[in-house]
């Protein structure tokens, strides 16, 4: 079976003011149909890109991006996306958010909203559907965006610092809940992060990003800690302090690079 | 502040009294006016403005030049704003028609356009219709500046998650930049209603046979200054009205907007 997002020779340079920029260069990436793929890497390093271009919202420079073996033209339709800043629409409340995607497909009023309310009851929102964003804190806003891509049941989820926001406990519990939403009906994600635990916590395999630019991957870590997981504990495992050791190691070195050219920059 | 409605009536009653007296012959020393009435007869008498108010509202003459003007206000908001809504939405979304038209945009809401309103008068007549023109020409472009804008400053990534989740070209022109556009409308709400009134005003002011302006414009012509400041004062207090409505308008349709007072998250 082939694979649900594949990055083939994938190469995105960006024309800017001081010349070109190229944020990623010939990424080659499998992820498996209902696999947990973790993306780490320094900050700045083009993580987002990679994201942008799976989800069809950027054109690569050159190299294919296929989904199920089918390069992507367009918008990628079996994808949702969970963007790491505010992206719920302000003015409408948080049941009419999640059923937004429903509306646009033109699914029967009455039907969009009881199956809104079902997600809002699942993401623990019950009885908030009525809120409208601001009402909302930040973490009961994640849990809408949240519902509002999971209530299309698209086959990829692609996330980006979803939780990078948040207090830890929040986070923790976020991380928890989706883990239980994703063992219930297995999707393929692709998670990106700069937090190491948070993606070995989740994850089945753990892949590492090169300092930008032109950013690749340089080391692919498989987790095998044992599902059902609970993130707060499995944390103190020793195997988890072992792996967290090992990929630690491998991208130390590309961090600290990555801090240099921030700092540099921040210098010119 | 404790009791600040009666403080505030207060102040209003304190000019009103320091105005009468003010007005009273003789007061002001001669050297000034030789005529002791000269101080009335520029600066009007509150009792008699009063007076002329309360046989407006009496007697019910004035009920049809409110009437007039508010339809001329209302009729220029209204058609002011969905012109400008349409264009501004049009504009903002189009690169090429924005580039194209930018100068004569520019150049229109640069031109002091009260000066229309007699071109307006020839084209529309003497009815109502020069003044919603000329009421139009203002509000517009309030309108069409703030929803330009508006469409400019639409989150990307608010954009981009409503593609993500199946939206097409015409779903978006509709669920994201809509809404966004309307809110700026409604930000604009209180300058664009002044200026409807505005246009209203001047171009009754400028030549009608009705209109709290037309009002103004006759007593003005026979030196009647108690019943221009009548005028002067009907039409204050119906911007006011005016002005509460709309208050009360957008807190029911801007409830998703965040205010600074508001504590209530969770």
């Amino acid at each position: 079976m082939s694979p649900a997002v594949e990055f083939d020779q994938i190469t995105c340079t960006f024309a800017g003011t001081r010349g070109s920029y190229t944020a990623v260069q010939d990424v080659t990436l499998a992820i498996g149909a209902g696999e947990f793929v973790s993306v780490v890497g320094p900050t700045g390093c083009g993580k987002s890109t990679l994201l942008n271009v799976a989800a069809g919202l950027l054109k690569p420079s050159s190299g294919t991006l296929r989904v199920f073996g089918e390069p992507l033209a367009g918008v990628n339709r079996k994808a949702g996306y969970m963007f790491q800043s505010e992206a719920l629409m302000p003015w409408r409340n948080a049941l009419a958010n999640v059923t937004a995607g429903l509306e646009f497909r033109h699914v029967d009023a009455r039907e969009a909203k009881r199956r809104g309310e079902e997600w809002l009851e699942r993401v623990g929102l019950a009885g908030f559907g009525d809120r409208y964003p601001h009402q909302l804190s930040g973490g009961m806003r994640k849990r809408t965006a949240l519902a509002q891509m999971l209530i299309l049941d698209p086959q990829i989820l692609l996330m980006d610092e979803p939780f990078s926001a948040l207090d830890i406990q929040t986070r923790q519990l976020m991380e928890n809940e989706l883990l239980e939403l994703w063992s219930a009906n297995r999707k393929s994600v692709i998670f990106i992060t700069h937090d190491l635990e948070e993606a070995i916590a989740l994850s089945d395999r753990v892949v590492v990003l090169s300092a930008g630019p032109a950013t690749r991957p340089i080391g692919e870590f498989p987790i095998d800690l044992p599902r059902p997981r609970d993130v707060s504990e499995i944390r103190l495992s020793p195997r988890f302090v072992e792996l967290h050791d090992r990929i630690w190691h491998s991208m130390k070195e590309e961090v600290l690079k990555g801090y240099a050219q921030t700092k540099n920059r921040v210098a010119a | 502040m404790r009791y600040l409605r009666l403080w505030q009536a207060l102040i209003l009653f304190f000019i009103f009294a320091l105005w009468q007296v003010l007005a009273q012959p003789g007061l002001i020393p001669p050297f000034v006016w030789e005529n002791p009435d000269r101080a009335a007869f520029f600066f009007g008498e509150p009792v008699k403005i009063l007076r002329a108010i309360w046989v407006w509202f009496s007697e019910g003459t004035i009920y049809q030049h409110l009437w007039v003007t508010l339809q001329e206000t209302a009729l220029a908001f209204v058609i002011g704003s969905v012109l400008g809504l349409a264009v501004g939405l049009w504009l903002g979304l189009s690169p090429t028609a924005s580039a194209l038209f930018d100068p004569y945009i520019t150049a229109m809401n640069a031109m002091p356009r009260v000066v229309l309103a007699p071109i307006f008068m020839v084209w529309f007549g003497l009815g109502i219709w020069s003044k919603v023109a000329l009421g139009v020409t203002l509000v517009f472009f309030i309108v069409f500046f703030n929803v330009y804008q508006g469409v400019k400053e639409v989150s990307p990534v608010v954009l981009n998650n409503t593609v993500m989740l199946g939206a097409n070209r015409k779903q978006l022109l509709r669920y994201v930049y809509l809404p966004s556009a309307t809110s700026w409308v409604f930000s604009s709400l209180h300058t664009a209603v002044g200026m409807a009134f505005v246009g209203a005003v001047v171009g009754e002011y400028l030549g009608s046979a009705r209109g709290v302006g037309y009002l103004i414009q006759q007593a003005e012509g026979a030196f009647d200054i108690n019943t221009v400041f009548a005028g002067i004062l009907v039409l204050t207090a119906f911007a006011l009205v005016l002005d509460f409505a709309v208050t009360r308008a957008e807190r029911r349709l801007l409830v998703w907007r965040p205010t600074q007072s508001e504590t209530e998250q969770l």
